[in-house]
This record gives structure tokens, sequence and C-alpha cells, in this order.
């Protein structure tokens, strides 16, 4: 009785001479491998070497800096209201006269902390940022701990470094699909980065 | 005798009858509605400068504009514009269109952008935000984007003391706090200088600061114009816990909302009704100087509403809804356990039920499959 479409029929039905002599398989399946042998390597090097993983892969945060080097976060909470791991904290102060030229607004987050391990790269906070101040760096992941106190991070870690600013090739799907575009159709490789609004 | 019988008065608002005394609004007779039944919640009009417990407010901000597409049961006409629901009296006969008409969803949109053009955009700074009249209002009426190109009005900061921080550039000038500052002390010390682009709140604000109730224009202000001092900056509204509590006061009746973070008491307004009106009005000494848990009898926490920001990452048993469709399954699926069949313990009889049982099974899935 046949039950599903999948089943086969088995049969028992006797070797030719060359499939019992075995050696012309062993000299097919060695002419196989020895093909790959002189093909192109599929395998990178991992730790050493590391692929491009596109524009909008979401490694670790950053909190950016505007042009001037002040800091666009404001402590608004809206990253950490939208985090659906619940990795974000902070804790909001008020910008005294003469930090004008640190912190963007009239706020700004004097601690602001990403639990690593409980983060889970989704970008939600990337999304909820009104300030355009939080992002997920393309090129760059967390590293592996080992204390338990390398797990949070916290604003030194974070914060932009002004004389190694972070930018990228596309900062939505959008623009990075148009960018795989063009690069298929093999035009402007090197597309300058924006700068973010 | 006539006369002490009460006068009742029959509306229809958005399709819906209500019997309502004579000399009630029609933005009371709405709030009747959604009171009697709470899925008719989204029928009332918002009101950005209309407050129950003050009188005199309402008619200032125009949130609430209604279509009266019926005069009365007498006079069968409509009125000729659209008016204010929260000062309009109701009278017999008359059919209110507001979520029906169009044209008021329109006249509303409008409302939000003129609400919008000096009102600035700093939510993200600012600590009414999560429980601010003017973000729900705009968020459920309002246009999406800004067509505002110029500059937005702004102040000379104002210093008000060491408990009330007053942010004139947020004002919407809705009058709340000058109907409280009127209640409050027996002067006029509090009002509204100055017209159009520049009017302002404020000039002989300081002089209600002294008054033991002045903390209460805090809570009657709809947008961040008056914050709390002492919580200014220290946590987003979201993020923290509000629990209802009680002390004995002697100025005030003391029933208070506290809002947690953890074991400590950040902030103390007053308790707020369904339409975020106060419903009693707190003395000072409860909203600026008890914020020891030690000095609240607490009672539990606040309810609140699912569709607000502040019930973000709180998870209340009574809160989470669980699905319908599984509840809906479960019921029309529910069997009780068949126990008559008689016990067997041989292991032969019970091999044979099993190839039995087995059997059944698959001629019946071989009969679904067929079919």
């Amino acid at each position: 009785m046949q039950l599903t479409e999948r089943s086969k029929q088995v049969s028992n039905k006797e070797m030719t001479l060359s499939e019992k002599a075995y050696l012309p398989a062993i000299v097919q399946g060695m002419a196989i491998t020895l093909k790959h042998f002189f093909k192109k390597k599929v395998t990178i090097q991992y730790p050493e070497v590391k692929r491009y993983l596109g524009p909008v892969f979401r490694g670790r945060h950053i909190l950016k800096r505007d042009e001037e080097g002040r800091e666009r976060c404001t402590a608004c909470g809206l990253c950490a209201v939208a985090c659906p791991a619940e990795a974000i904290s902070m804790v909001a102060e008020e910008r005294q006269k003469g930090e004008e030229h640190l912190y963007r607004e009239e706020k700004y987050a004097a601690v602001y902390e990403v639990n690593m391990l409980r983060c889970i790269f989704c970008g939600l906070c990337e999304e909820a940022c009104p300030k355009q101040a939080v992002y997920l760096r393309h090129d760059e992941m967390v590293p592996v701990f080992t204390e338990r106190d390398q797990v949070i991070w916290g604003k030194d870690l974070l914060v932009e470094n002004m004389n190694n600013r972070y930018k990228r090739e596309a900062w939505t799907k959008e623009e990075a699909r148009q960018l795989d575009q063009k690069r298929a159709e093999g035009q402007a490789a090197g597309v300058e980065p924006r700068a973010i609004p | 005798m006539e006369d002490t019988k009460p006068n009742v008065v029959k509306i229809t608002f958005d399709g819906i009858e209500v019997e309502v005394e004579a000399g009630t609004t029609i933005m009371q007779a709405a709030r009747r509605i959604a009171e009697a039944d709470g899925t008719q919640a989204h029928l009332v009009p918002p009101a950005m400068c209309y407050y129950k417990p003050l009188e005199g407010t309402g008619g200032k901000c125009r949130a609430c504009l209604v279509k009266v597409a019926q005069g009365s049961a007498k006079d069968t006409r409509p009125m000729p514009k659209l008016v204010p629901s929260c000062i309009t009296q109701v009278q017999d006969g008359m059919v209110v269109e507001n979520t029906t008409n169009p044209a008021v969803l329109e006249a509303r949109k409008g409302v939000v952008e003129f609400l919008l053009i000096n009102h600035p955009l700093d939510c993200p700074i600012c600590d009414q935000a999560g429980e601010c009249h003017l973000q729900d209002f705009a968020f459920e009426h309002g246009a999406a984007q800004t067509r505002y190109e110029e500059e937005r009005r702004t102040f000379e900061k104002h210093d008000i003391g060491p408990y009330i921080q007053l942010h004139m550039t947020r004002c919407i000038l809705c009058y709340r706090c000058v109907y409280t500052a009127d209640q409050i002390t027996n002067q006029r010390v509090h009002g509204v200088l100055n017209r159009g682009d520049a009017a302002e709140i404020s000039t002989y604000i300081e002089k209600a600061i002294d008054n033991d109730f002045s903390g209460n224009v805090i809570d009657v202000c709809p947008v961040g114009a008056l914050t709390d001092k002492t919580y200014r900056f220290k946590n987003r509204v979201w993020f923290t816990k509000p629990v209802d509590a009680h002390r004995d006061c002697p100025t005030c009746k003391g029933e208070v909302t506290l809002w947690c973070r953890g074991e400590e008491v950040i902030r103390v307004t007053a308790r707020k009704n369904q339409w975020g009106e106060v419903q009693d009005f707190i003395c000072n000494t409860c909203r600026f100087d008890q914020k020891k848990t030690s000095d609240w009898v607490i009672e539990g926490p606040t309810k609140v509403q699912r569709s607000s920001v502040i019930s973000a990452n709180k998870y209340r048993a009574d809160l989470v809804k669980k699905p319908d469709f599984a509840l809906k399954l479960a019921s029309s699926q529910y069997k009780a356990i068949d126990d008559s069949r008689p016990y067997v313990t041989d292991p032969d009889t019970i091999r044979q039920q099993s190839v039995e049982n087995n059997d059944k099974a698959n001629h019946r899935s071989l009969l679904a499959e067929n079919n």
C-alpha cells in the first residue's frame, strides 16, 4: 500500500562488472577531489580574514556626535523603551552653562549603558532614535568577553571618537540595495559616504 | 410642581442616543456615553483647554469642535458652523456628529496644526512626554508632517522658584493654570499678558507660587509648559511605575499617585481620572516634600491604559490579554474526560487494543487524505 508520493520502490538488481571491480568508481571519485584541488577556495581564515557583511549589518552600538563634536544623544529613553531585550539604561542630566560644545541639547545622557549580553542586535534602538544618535556599526562586532564586567558597555566605549569617525556607505536598506545594484552593473564601486542629517 | 422634576433631554451623539439633564454640555454627554460603555471612548471629542474641575475653562483651544446636524427637535436646522462641544449646551433632540463627520476630522487636523505652530518639537527633552495631551491629540488627530517653516516664537527664560519649571515656549495658552490660580487664591495673581504671538502667562506667578496649592498648575498643564522642577530630567515617565498612595495630610485630602523607580519615589502627582483631570488637588507639601516611601501608605498600582506608553515594560497579569482565538477554540472543543472505560491491566489486551486504535487512526488519516 502506497502511503505517500515519496515512497520509493527498492530493487536488488545485480551489479555490472565495472561496478563490481570498484576501481573505476574510485578513480572517478579521486578525479572529483583533484578537480576541487585546483578550484578557488570558498573558505576564509576567519579570525584573521573577515568578510564584508554589507553596509546595513548590525554590529556593536555607537553613540554618534554631530559635525561639531557634540553628543547627539539627549537621553529621551525611546531606545530603551523600544528595546525588546531591555538592554539599554540611561541617566539624564541637565546641560550646564559652558557645556554647549559638548552636548547638543539641553539634556544629555550622563550614563548610557548597553548590556551586550542582553542585546539581540535587532536595531530597534536605531529605528526609535529621534536624534540619529545611536547606530549599530556595520564594521565592528562586540568582541568576545571573558569577564562579567566587560559585558556592560558604558559611554567610554560607545561614544564616537572624532578622530576616527564612523561612516557608512548606505544608511538604509533601500540605499544598500541600490548600492548592490550599482555594484552588480559594474559602476561606481566606491560610494562617497553620506553625512547623517 | 413641574419645576422640581429634573429636566431630561435626549440627544443623539454619533448615532448613539443618550439622556442627560438640561444644561449639560455636549462634551459631558459624550463622556457619559463613554463612561457607560468603555468601547465608545474614542467618540469623545478631545479637550486641550476644557477641564471639568476648574470653573470657566473651555472654549479656547477649539480641539473639541463638533458638527451639530440638528439644533433641536423644535428647530431642526443644523448649526451653521462647527461648535466647541465643551461649552455648548445640549437641547432636546439635538443631533451631534463628531467622528462620523469628515469635516469635523478635517477641522481637527487644522487645529492640531495651529496648536503646533509655536509649540517646539522637543519631546525627547520634555518631561511631559508620555503623558502630554498635545502629544496624544497630535498623534490621534494630526498630520504626520509639519508644513511650518518660519521661526517659532521664543521667550526670555523666567525662573519662578525652586519647585515649578516654566517653559513658556511650550505653552498653548489653554488658561488652565490661570483658572487654577484664580481658584486657589483670592487675589488675581496669575494671568495672561500681551496678545497674539506675544501672549504669555506668569507675570505675577511668583505671588501664586507661595500658595499651598500652587503645585497643581503642573498637573493641569496639558503640555510641558509647567513641570515639576524636583522631577526635572530625573527620568522618563514610562520608566517610572505609578502607585496609588495616601497620607494623613492636614491641608489636603492626601490621595496621590507616586511615580516610583524601584523603591525610590521620584515624583508625586494628584490622581487623575479617565479624562486626565485631577480628582483631588493636592498641596505642595505632599507634592514636593514627601518623597520617601515611608511617608506614604501604598494602596496598589495605578490603573494605566494599555494603549499608554506608561504601561510599557510593566507586566501585569490582569492587563495581558490572552489571544481570543485560542480561548474560543478551547471552549468550543472542550470535552469532559471520558472515564467510563474499564481499567485494563492485562498486557495482551492492551497490546491488542493499541493495534486496533492504530488501525483506526490510520484509516481515519487515509480517509482524510483521499477526500
